[in-house]
């Protein structure tokens, strides 16, 4: 049974789409030669082009096609060998031609797949409707004056790559891992940085309900939706809103509503009678976009390991489980660090420091990958020292902790403390022997049936011996001794 | 008038370069033609100047042998292209006060080859009109008159009227032009000059102001066939910035005036002879028919069988596209801005206030093809029409190595004379807009006069980027028809 919302007449299954827009990464516009860096003061990126002077023309950039046929080649999809730029016409104060250029009825990209790691451990494969190139438009800021809207066109013009996906998801969980997966596909490509906080990757989601088994029902296109976090709120918020509303009988409509971050819901953006006519039609500034197999060949051959193959190879060299690696794939750099540690390793051992330890003080100091609390030839070594049994799993952990405080390597904090975990028979030996000798009565106890003791006898070892005892050798000679 | 405006540019580019002229004399003659003709209201802005200014530079480069292909030529520039640091208008009151930090390509390769910027000439608001009597700074009048004594004022035609009044009247020598749907080959009809519209993609359209971008080519309107060959000369030519300009090299396009037409096929398309032609018409192109065949050419009777849809085709795409075009005109950045209580309000009295009738009729009528609903039944048609239209110049091409239509059904009329329905106004067009629409090179030049006394023109029509075989046949006319009638006040 999959993710459904009950009703007062029943369940209700969710349908989901995702227009996701992805800011191509790339130095100039999309069809100007004018910078795209990110905080730029405002107006300072602008070109003739794109602030649509007379007699400008667009002359379209060739890496930003290059991008999304590598986009398009990362997402296993249809590279159209012809594609239309088509004018989207509309009036807005930061859309400065009076319309974007966009691709309309013959996209660069067609159809392609998304493949999800669920944390079930299952697999779920999202269609790829279409991936097309378009103009980003500027900025109003409707707050820096009291009765005037301030412009700002640096974004104008700025490549996007709009890809939809076809309405495959079923439950806020696959669409927060759709857009996950889609961000960690663009950036191993480097075709897109997947900043949601900064507008590089933005979010609409087309969302309806129905019974199980129905045909789709009328879906509501809400836009805005700028984080992962936002999404399962609007996602969950519109549902409900659309369940209730054929519950009390009335009929959902089709439109686009704003996401409203503050208060969690959405609302309807415009009303029919203004809904907007774009009058599309082929752009007469451009030619049709005709690409070579050739150029299709040579930009398929320079693709890094995406995710899924990446995947596959950890699961298959390294003998993960799908989630572990899927875990560890999610982004290059992780993926790195993780090979970088289980080089000539445990494989397992190494992937659950990583997965566990690692990543839990990575968040805990709010660091970065890139710069590690903790680097990856000292976790090694760390795991080095518990695979020659210098270290105990428990020890290890200690010492891992001193290593993120001070960055200092295993090898000088186990000498300096002496956290050498104690593996002398005799030394142990003795340790127990003090122990069971100092608690007769829960020794007589142990031996009449009370097997649960066995711990208390455990604990009292370890703390005598400062946690330095090898466990295993512990629980064997203990064995022997209480007989 | 004086002896030195009536050169053609050819003679004048002798004379600058045996240094018996300067451009700086030339220019000034011409600047006096242009002072004293300022009741034709041919210019929008006069750049007096500058174009001495650069008749110094031309002077100087000529005294040492490096003077370009047009050095010390003044001309007229469309107020279409923009031109850095000189008002550019589009004859429109929404950039009443636009001055271009940037050089259109036509204009600075006119520019580089060394020719001297007299000012911008009027134009149909946006290049929109057969009459130039839609610019909003008033009509261009032409400097002909009828016989009849009835100095009734004349339209020099359009959209480029106010370049070829001042080419026809002797303010300058040449200028450029721009043809959407027959906007120079018209107006150099009805002023009795050569207006020759390339192929679709030779003249880049980068700082040209777009009214029907998939339509709009630049081109030289001149007094002689020579004159045009060599201001297309330095006009042409790839621009990377113009994703439509053609990557092919650039002809001879002079060298082609061979005068040897011998052998050549002329078609003679039958549809360009409707019932209603009138006879003078008629007897302009058969008289131009049997000149051809006198140089050695052979006249061919070809059909064009879905003529009669131009119009109507034209019509759809050329206001689809600027109605799209001139949605930039929105008041928000440079141009007229007449404030409005929201960005709507602002946006409707802006383009309200800023766009004559005629424009607000195109974009109104590109709006609503475009609309949903309305696509495929107009837009989608008209693209299919104009590919059936061009389809038919290439199958004639099998046969024939240039096409002989007239320019234009009748002669100039008069401001006021025709009545207010724009679609009769469209009609001029009907022999021009086939071959804008099929994007073939094209060149209107004088044969005749009417009995009023006014210019006729024959258009000739090639082949994509053979303008050489357009050029070479228009020479041999240029010759046999001797057109020697000079506009009033103009003697030679």
């Amino acid at each position: 049974m999959g993710y459904v919302i009950q009703g007062e007449t029943g369940d209700w299954e969710l349908v989901i789409g995702l227009e996701v827009h992805a800011q191509v990464t790339s130095k100039s516009k999309l069809f100007s030669g004018a910078a795209t860096s990110f905080g730029a003061e405002p107006n300072t990126e602008v070109s003739l082009v794109d602030a649509a002077m007379p007699g400008m023309l667009p002359v379209i950039n060739a890496y930003c096609v290059e991008q999304a046929i590598r986009t398009g080649l990362g997402l296993k999809a249809q590279i159209n060998k012809t594609s239309v730029f088509a004018r989207k016409n509309y009036f807005y104060a930061d859309l400065p031609q009076g319309y974007q250029i966009s691709q309309y009825d013959q996209p660069i990209v067609g159809e392609g797949e998304v493949i999800l790691d669920m944390k079930d451990g299952s697999t779920r494969t999202i269609g790829i409707e279409r991936l097309h190139l378009e103009q980003d438009a500027g900025k109003s800021l409707h707050d820096q004056h009291p009765s005037k809207s301030f412009i700002d066109l640096n974004r104008a013009g700025t490549a996007l790559m709009e890809i939809v996906s076809k309405p495959d998801m079923r439950s806020p969980e696959e669409a927060a891992a759709y857009v996950t997966k889609l961000r960690s596909i663009v950036r191993y490509l480097g075709t897109c940085d997947g900043n949601m906080a900064e507008g590089s990757m933005r979010c609409d989601v087309n969302v309806s309900v129905r019974k199980a088994g129905e045909p789709f029902r009328t879906r509501a296109e809400i836009k805005n939706v700028n984080s992962i976090r936002f999404m399962f709120q609007a996602i969950e918020y519109e549902a409900r809103r659309q369940i209730d509303i054929y519950e009390e009988g009335g009929e959902v409509v089709q439109e686009t509503r704003l996401f409203d971050a503050h208060k969690g819901e959405t609302r309807s953006m415009r009303s029919k009678e203004n809904a907007h006519d774009y009058r599309y039609f082929p752009d007469p500034d451009l030619l049709p976009l005709v690409l070579s197999d050739e150029e299709i060949a040579t930009i398929k051959a320079s693709l890094p390991e995406l995710p899924d193959e990446k995947k596959e190879r950890f699961m298959r060299d390294y003998l993960l489980s799908n989630y572990d690696a899927g875990v560890l794939v999610a982004d290059q750099e992780s993926a790195h660090f993780f090979e970088s540690v289980a080089k000539g390793r445990d494989p397992k051992l190494a992937a659950n420091w990583v997965m566990g330890d690692f990543f839990g003080a990575l968040n805990r100091v709010g660091g970065d990958i890139t710069n590690p609390p903790v680097t990856a030839a000292n976790l090694g070594a760390l795991i080095d020292l518990i695979s020659d049994n210098t270290l105990s799993g428990r020890l290890a952990k200690d010492v891992f902790e001193l290593m993120v405080e001070t960055g200092r390597a295993p090898g000088d904090i186990v000498e300096e403390k002496g956290l050498r975990q104690v593996t002398d028979t005799g030394a142990i030996e003795k340790s127990i022997a003090d122990v069971l000798a100092a608690n007769p009565d829960k020794v007589a106890e142990y031996r009449s049936g009370k097997d649960k003791l066995f711990g208390f006898f455990v604990g009292q070892v370890m703390k005598t011996t400062g946690g330095k005892a090898n466990p295993a050798m512990v629980n064997d000679i203990l064995k022997k001794l209480l007989g | 008038m004086s002896e030195l405006t009536n050169l053609t540019i050819a003679d004048a580019r002798a004379k600058l370069g045996k240094g018996e002229i300067s451009a700086v004399e030339l220019t000034e003659a011409h600047i006096v033609a242009m002072e004293k003709a300022r009741g034709l209201n041919a210019f929008v802005t006069e750049t007096p100047e500058l174009a001495l200014e650069r008749a110094r530079e031309a002077d100087a480069a000529l005294k040492k042998k490096e003077g370009g292909l047009l050095a010390g030529i003044p001309l007229g520039i469309k107020d279409l292209f923009c031109t850095e640091g000189v008002r550019t208008t589009a004859s429109s009151k929404i950039l009443e006060n636009f001055v271009p930090p940037y050089e259109s390509t036509v204009s600075s390769n006119l520019r580089k080859a060394g020719a001297v910027m007299l000012g911008k000439t009027s134009l149909d608001e946006f290049a929109m009109g057969s009459s130039n009597m839609t610019s909003a700074f008033g009509p261009v009048i032409s400097p002909w008159k009828r016989k009849d004594n009835s100095n009734a004022q004349l339209v020099p035609g359009g959209s480029s009227g106010g370049s070829a009044s001042a080419v026809s009247a002797r303010i300058a020598m040449g200028a450029t032009g721009t043809d959407t749907g027959g906007s120079i080959r018209q107006p150099a009809a009805y002023c009795g000059i050569v207006g020759l519209k390339p192929t679709y993609g030779r003249c880049s359209r980068w700082g040209v102001i777009a009214y029907a971008s998939s339509l709009d080519q630049a081109g030289p309107m001149t007094r002689s066939v020579k004159d045009a060959a060599l201001m297309l000369q330095a006009m042409a030519g790839h621009d990377p910035k113009d994703s439509t300009s053609a990557n092919i090299p650039l002809p001879d396009f002079a060298a082609a005036l061979t005068g040897d037409i011998r052998g050549l096929k002329i078609g003679i398309p039958k549809e360009y002879r409707p019932d209603g032609l009138s006879a003078e018409i008629s007897k302009l192109w058969d008289d131009g028919i049997e000149m051809l065949k006198a140089a050695g050419a052979t006249p061919v009777e070809i059909s064009l069988p879905h003529t009669k849809y131009a119009l109507a085709a034209y019509y759809i795409v050329a206001p689809a596209e600027c109605s799209s075009n001139l949605a930039r005109y929105d008041g928000v950045r440079y141009g007229l801005r007449v404030e409005g209580k929201t960005l709507d309000d602002l946006y409707a009295k802006t383009r309200a206030a800023g766009f004559g009738q005629e424009v607000r009729r195109r974009i109104l009528i590109g709006t609503y093809v475009l609309s949903a609903g309305y696509y495929d039944a107009y837009y989608t048609k008209a693209q299919k029409v104009r590919a059936l239209i061009a389809e038919d110049f290439r199958k004639a091409y099998e046969t024939v190595d240039v096409i002989l239509t007239p320019t234009a059904p009748s002669a100039a009329f008069g401001l006021g004379e025709t009545n207010q329905d724009p679609v009769a106004m469209w009609l001029n067009d009907v022999f021009t807009v086939p071959a804008s629409l099929a994007g073939l090179p094209g060149i209107s030049l004088p044969t005749g006069l009417s009995s009023d006394g006014l210019p006729l023109g024959l258009q000739l029509l090639g082949r994509p980027f053979d303008e050489e075989t357009v050029l070479k046949v228009a020479g041999v006319l240029e010759s046999a028809a001797g057109f020697k009638a000079t506009p009033a006040g103009v003697e030679i």
